[in-house]
């Protein structure tokens, strides 16, 4: 747990060598952990997800993907929802119940590695506008503008439909698309942190200017990226399943929320249970996203709570 | 501040030199021959070498770029490969569709959040305003074309009262407007309680309180007035994203809009639509920001001054 010294400098000497006699003091990421332990609906986020993440590691315990998810079955086509079919069955006469729960594998996935892309372009681009100043910060940033100035999802769009539509791409597209907003939230943060003593300090014994964004500047900017970060993956997960719903995202028959949603569109007045479902899960797990994102930001900085 | 206005102008210039360069490139990415697509399938390859060289698709990637600036300042984004139209004159006969979506929704957005925004603040914790904040983030996670397909279910299948999708008569607005005016609702809303929230807690509120005034025209007159500044912004983003993002919701209800328009282009890789509907898009959401950057001068003076 050494990052938690790297934080904080000055609390970071005192853990290392702790005065005798003084209170014994929490890192901060556990303090951070009790504040949102009281938050109930950032809990039942919390919990949303995990059943989501559970539902994604073992889809495969639950339903077979060969025989199930995309085994196509006539005769049981657009049933309701039954004992035998949770939620009803699709155009394919498949499982929908079983189509959400591997669902979670793609929507999971381009939603933790687009943002991730996005972090790590978008919060290293940031970081050294904000750190260099200058000419510098000015050539980044008017180039971001250009970005913000493209609907994020017309740029995913654009993106997706000129490379091609695959999970890569779209991965890629998403992640694009959200580049600019990660390198200014870390821009922000960098413009507060570059002129404190502690950066001075680091400087004045010489460490390089790469040490210093690694070791003090990110680590002290990290928490409007979680916050960030936990909202971006909701929003990665609406693109994709918007993309999917137009053609753009993940083809059939592999099962993904919006592509699911789509293929249930022209059933909608004989087969409610198709449309439904698929997007329910959506709504669920990005407000689930949403309440977690909302709580962190609280839990992380409490000045900013009403 | 006619300097202002100006600078800005002229700033937004490189924006869209940059977001169409941007566009462009990605677009030049596309596989596909679009001579080959012109002359279908069977064409003899002299006839589709000769069209590409007529095309100007062999020159270097520059020069195509530069004659693409040059002809979409003069109103020239060339023809579409599927229907050889102009596509140009497909957007502006399209664009009014889009325009009066974009705009009805934000109407929607607002009448829904502005007021729930103000009871939420004046009534902070209680049930209404928990509920009222649950709500606003329901909405924000609703994918909105599935609202869209949700309400076409509801009130075209079941209860058979509009039409689901077209533009026929002024009630194959309604759902539209509200599929694309629920997500901003919520963003609205969140924002006029929290800057409400802020505005209440100062000095001239406690005065005005003191002083005896009645407690709605606290809020009214003088706590508004302020709290909405920042809300103003986001009206204007909220309009510039529904103008430019509506794709989705046009799919839906197979509005005759511009987004639409786009992705039908998409489906049928008709690169040089596809290249003007997002060029105009971004073009339009730029403008739109830009006025409301314009329009925040005029509404908080103190931002004013800073420029003039």
């Amino acid at each position: 747990m050494s990052q938690e010294m790297t934080l904080d400098p000055v609390q970071g000497q005192l853990d290392k060598s702790p005065a005798k006699g003084a209170p014994k003091k929490r890192s901060q990421w556990l303090e951070v952990w009790h504040r949102l332990k009281r938050d109930k609906m950032a809990m039942l986020g919390l919990f949303i997800i995990t059943l989501v993440v559970l539902a994604a590691i073992f889809a495969d315990l639950i339903a077979d993907y060969e025989t199930v998810v995309i085994a196509q079955n006539l005769a049981d086509r657009l049933q309701g929802p039954s004992a035998q079919y949770w939620l009803g069955t699709d155009e394919f006469g498949r499982d929908i119940f079983a189509r959400i729960i591997h669902g979670t594998r793609v929507s999971l996935m381009v939603g933790v590695l687009s943002v991730a892309i996005a972090i790590v372009m978008g919060g290293g681009l940031g970081a050294v506008a904000g750190y260099y100043g200058g000419k510098i910060d000015n050539v980044i940033m008017r180039v971001m503008d250009i970005f913000l100035a493209v609907p994020s999802i017309l740029l995913a769009i654009a993106i997706v439909s000129a490379l091609g539509a695959n999970l890569m791409n779209l991965m890629l597209a998403i992640a694009i698309s959200s580049v600019p907003t990660y390198a200014r939230v870390v821009r922000a943060s960098v413009l507060t942190i570059r002129d404190q003593e502690f950066i001075e300090a680091a400087r004045a014994i010489g460490a390089s200017d790469l040490r210093i964004i690694f070791r003090h500047i990110i680590p002290n900017c990290l928490s409007p990226v979680i916050v960030q970060g936990a909202l971006g993956v909701a929003g990665a997960i609406l693109s994709t399943a918007g993309l999917s719903f137009i053609g753009l995202g993940i083809q059939p028959p592999e099962p993904e929320w919006g592509a699911m949603l789509a293929g249930g569109r022209q059933y909608l007045r004989h087969a409610w249970h198709v449309t439904t479902f698929p997007g329910l899960t959506i709504m669920i797990t990005i407000l689930a996203l949403n309440l977690l994102g909302d709580g962190l930001r609280d839990a992380l900085d409490p000045r900013l709570k009403h | 501040m006619h300097r202002f206005i100006l600078k800005r102008l002229l700033l937004l210039i490189p924006v869209l030199l940059g977001v169409s360069l941007l566009v462009f490139a990605i677009m030049s990415f596309t596989p596909g021959d679009p001579a080959q697509l012109i002359l279908g399938e069977n064409a003899p390859p002299e006839a589709v070498a000769e069209l590409r060289e007529e095309m100007g698709l062999n020159d270097p990637f520059l020069l195509r770029y530069a004659r693409f600036v040059g002809n979409a300042a003069t109103g020239d984004l060339g023809q579409s490969y599927t229907s050889g139209r102009d596509v140009f004159d497909e957007i502006f006969s399209r664009f009014p569709n889009t325009l009066i979506l974009a705009a009805l929704g934000v109407v929607i957005a607002v009448i829904i959040g502005i007021p729930i925004g103000i009871i939420s603040a004046t009534r902070q914790y209680s049930m209404i305003d928990s509920g009222s904040m649950f709500f606003a983030l329901l909405g924000v996670s609703m994918p909105n074309f599935w609202l869209g397909l949700m309400m076409i279910l509801l009130f075209s299948v079941n209860l058979g009262w509009v039409p689901s999708g077209g533009y026929s008569s002024w009630s194959s607005l309604i759902m539209p407007a509200i599929t694309l005016g629920t997500g901003s609702a919520a963003i609205i809303t969140r924002m006029t309680r929290s800057s409400m929230l802020e505005v209440i807690r100062q000095d001239y509120i406690r005065t005005a309180r003191a002083k005896g005034v009645a407690e709605n025209v606290v809020i009214n007159r003088h706590a508004l007035k302020n709290a909405l500044i920042p809300v103003i912004t986001v009206i204007g983003l909220q309009f510039g994203m529904l103008l430019g993002g509506a794709v989705l919701t046009e799919t839906v209800f197979s509005w005759p809009g511009v987004g639409r328009m786009m992705v039908d282009a998409i489906r049928q890789k008709d690169a040089p639509t596809v290249l003007g509907t997002v060029v105009f898009l971004a073009t339009t959401f730029s403008l739109v920001n830009l006025l409301v950057d314009l329009l925040y001068g005029f509404v908080d003076p103190r931002i004013k001054s800073q420029y003039a």
